[in-house]
C-alpha cells in the first residue's frame, strides 16, 4: 500500500455506463421508460451518493463536532472533508471559504442578510439581471424594501444574452451589491460573469454569483471569476437535496455577523453576552445536513471521475440536436438562442398551453418542467404566461430527444 | 396511440371550450367579483357574478391559463347561470368532488348541471392538474362571499 495519493484515470465519457450508475433511469413511467429531461429542476442521484448517504447512517452516524466518542470522530471528519471537496470543486482558496447551507436560496439569504442589508441605506441600488430566479430577486426585495433601497434589473437582448453594456448603463453611484445567475435556469444563457465582476470591482462593488445552473454543467473556479460570493444547490449537481454550499471570501465571511443564532456557532455564551466563532462555523448553527454534505462530497467525487471537456462535448451535442429536432416543429418557438448556453431548452407550441404539453410528454414518459420556472420577471419580459422546459444532465442521450420530440407531435395531433 | 387517460382529460367538448371559452368576458353590472391566481404555475383568473334578487344573473371570467383551466372555468359559467346563490355554492361543492373522482351531490335540482360538468371528472385521473380546475370555481365562491381577497389555490 503507498501513501501517496492513488491518481484515478478520467473515465472515457460512456453514457451507458452513466446510466447504469443511476438506478432511476431503469424504471418506467405509465408503462414507458422515464425520459428525464428536467434535471435543471433537480438532477437525478448516482448509486455513489445514495450509498454514501446510507453508509452514514448504517455505518458512522453521530452529530458532527461535539461529543468525543468514535462515531462523531469518524463523521465529523467526513464533514469537513466533504467541505474540502466543495472547496476544491469550486477551486476555493480554503475549505474556510465554504458555508454548508440548506440550498442556493438560504445562501442568498445569508448573504442579503448578513452581508448587504447593512450596507444599505435609502435610494441605494442592489443590480440583478430580467432573467433571474425568484431565490436571487426575492431575498433582494426584501432587504431593500426595508431600507428604501431598489432592485435594479439589467435588460436581456432579444437572443436572451444578457451584454456587458447593459452593466455599463445601470451601474452607478447608487450600486451596492450586484447578484447575477451565472447561467439561467430558463434560457440557459451562460453570463459573462468573469467581465461583470471586474467591471464592478472597478466601483468597489461585491457581486454574488448564483451558480445552479452553471455547477452541473462546467468547471466553476471562483478565484478566476473573482466572485466575492458563489453558491450553488447539492440537489442539482447530483447530490442530495436540503444541502448547498454558499462560498465567500475568506475577509468577507470573516466581517459579517451570524445569520441564524443556536448551538456550534458560538465562542462563549452567558445570558448578556455570546462570541460567536469564526467562518464557517460562525454561520452553520444548529446541527446541519449531516449525511447530505458527506453524501454531495460523494457527489463530487463522481463529478471528479468525469473528464470536464467530455461532459461540455455530450451536454453541448445534446442541446444542439434538441434545438435542430425541436426546429423540425414548424409551430414550436425556442426561447433564448443566445451562443453561449448551458444545456437548457425552454419552447412554446402556440394553442397549446405549457401545462397541457408537459401533461401530454408525461404520459410518453417524458418528464418536462412546464410554468414560469421562478422567474415571473423573465417570463413577463418573454410576453408568455408559460413555457415549457426540457434540460439535460450527463445521463441524456439523443434518442430522449426523439421521444420528447414525436411526444410533441402528439400533443400537436391531439389539439389540432 | 394517445392513452386512454389523456383522452379522458382533453375530451373534445373540453379542448372545444379550452380553444373557445364561453362568457370569457366583463359582466356589466357586475355585483361581485373575486380574482384567483395559482402561484405555482401562473395561472389567473377574474370572475364576475351580476348577482340579482338571489340569483346569479350573469356571471363571466377573464384571465389566462391551460385548457383544463379554461374548459373548467367556461363550463362553469355555463351551468352557473341562471342558478341560485344556495344551489350555486351546492354546485361548488360538489365539483370538488367530481374532481376528486367522488360520486358528486345526487340533488335532483342539480342533476342536469353535473351531467353538463362530467367531461370535467377526466382530471380525477391527474392528480397534478386537479388545482387548473378548481381554480374558477374558488374564485367564483370568494367572489360570492365578497370577499376582496384573491382566490389561492395555495
Amino acid at each position: 500500500m503507498s501513501a501517496s495519493p492513488i491518481h484515478i484515470p478520467k473515465r472515457a465519457f460512456d453514457v451507458d455506463a452513466i446510466r447504469a450508475d443511476f438506478p432511476i433511469l431503469s424504471r418506467q413511467v405509465y408503462g414507458k421508460p422515464l425520459v428525464y429531461l428536467d434535471s435543471a429542476a433537480s438532477a437525478q442521484k448516482p448509486n455513489a451518493v445514495i450509498e454514501a448517504e446510507d453508509r452514514v447512517y448504517r455505518h458512522s452516524y453521530a452529530n458532527i463536532n461535539r461529543s468525543a466518542h468514535a462515531l462523531a470522530g469518524e463523521v465529523s471528519l467526513a464533514y469537513e472533508a466533504a467541505r474540502g471537496k466543495v472547496a476544491r470543486f469550486l477551486n476555493a482558496k480554503s475549505a474556510d471559504e465554504i458555508v454548508f447551507v440548506r440550498g442556493a436560496t438560504e445562501a442568498i439569504n445569508l448573504v442579503a442578510q448578513s452581508f448587504v442589508a447593512p450596507l444599505l441605506g435609502p435610494g441605494d441600488e442592489i443590480l440583478l439581471t430580467e432573467l433571474e430566479h425568484h431565490s436571487n430577486i426575492v431575498p433582494w426585495v426584501m432587504i431593500a424594501k426595508d431600507r428604501g433601497a431598489k432592485v435594479v434589473a439589467v435588460p436581456i437582448d432579444e437572443d436572451g444574452s444578457v451584454p456587458l453594456a447593459g452593466f455599463v448603463e445601470h451601474i452607478n453611484e447608487r450600486t451596492k451589491f450586484i447578484s447575477i445567475a451565472h447561467a439561467s435556469n430558463v434560457l440557459g444563457t451562460i453570463l459573462p460573469v468573469a467581465e461583470i465582476v471586474a467591471l464592478a470591482h472597478a466601483k468597489n462593488i461585491p457581486v454574488l454569483v448564483d451558480g445552479c445552473q452553471m455547477a452541473p454543467h462546467g468547471q466553476i473556479d471562483v478565484q478566476a471569476l473573482d466572485a466575492d460570493f458563489y453558491v450553488f444547490s447539492g440537489h442539482k449537481v447530483y447530490g442530495p437535496s436540503g444541502i448547498g454550499a454558499l462560498y465567500g471570501k475568506l475577509a468577507h465571511l470573516a466581517a459579517m455577523p451570524p445569520y441564524q443564532g443556536g448551538g456550534s456557532m458560538i465562542d462563549e455564551v452567558s445570558f448578556d453576552r455570546v462570541t460567536f466563532a469564526e467562518p464557517p462555523a460562525r454561520f452553520e448553527a444548529g446541527t446541519p445536513a449531516i449525511a447530505q454534505a458527506i453524501a454531495l462530497g460523494a457527489a463530487i467525487d463522481y463529478l471528479n471521475h468525469l473528464d470536464w471537456a467530455l461532459v461540455h462535448d455530450h451536454e453541448a451535442d445534446l442541446l444542439a440536436y434538441a434545438t435542430e429536432r425541436l426546429r423540425e416543429i414548424n409551430t414550436l418557438r425556442l426561447f433564448g438562442q443566445s451562443a453561449d448556453r448551458a444545456a437548457i431548452i425552454a419552447f412554446e407550441m402556440p394553442g397549446i398551453h405549457a401545462h397541457d404539453l408537459a401533461t401530454i410528454v408525461d404520459r410518453e414518459g417524458v418528464a418536462v418542467r412546464a410554468g414560469h420556472h421562478c422567474a415571473q420577471p423573465l417570463m413577463k419580459r418573454l410576453n408568455v404566461h408559460a413555457t415549457a422546459r426540457a434540460s439535460f444532465g450527463i445521463y441524456n442521450k439523443r434518442s430522449e430527444v426523439d421521444v420528447l420530440v414525436n411526444a410533441l407531435r402528439r400533443a400537436g395531433d391531439l389539439f389540432k | 396511440m394517445i392513452d386512454s387517460d389523456l383522452m379522458d382529460l382533453y375530451q373534445e367538448i373540453i379542448l372545444d371550450h379550452g380553444r373557445h371559452p364561453r362568457n370569457h368576458h366583463e359582466v356589466a353590472g357586475a355585483t361581485h367579483e373575486a380574482r384567483g391566481h395559482n402561484p405555482l404555475c401562473g395561472d389567473n383568473v377574474r370572475v364576475q357574478v351580476a348577482l340579482v334578487d338571489g340569483k346569479l344573473l350573469d356571471i363571466g371570467f377573464t384571465g389566462n391559463g391551460c385548457a383544463i383551466s379554461q374548459a373548467s372555468a367556461s363550463l362553469m359559467t355555463e351551468v352557473l347561470k341562471g342558478l341560485t346563490e344556495p344551489q350555486a355554492r351546492e354546485l361548488i361543492l360538489a365539483i370538488q368532488a367530481l374532481l376528486k373522482g367522488e360520486a358528486p351531490s345526487t340533488d335532483p335540482a342539480l342533476a342536469d348541471a353535473i351531467d353538463r360538468l362530467m367531461p370535467l371528472s377526466g382530471v380525477s385521473g391527474f392528480p397534478m392538474r386537479v388545482k387548473c380546475a378548481t381554480l374558477a370555481w374558488h374564485t367564483t365562491r370568494s367572489a360570492l362571499d365578497g370577499q376582496m381577497a384573491p382566490a389561492k389555490t395555495e
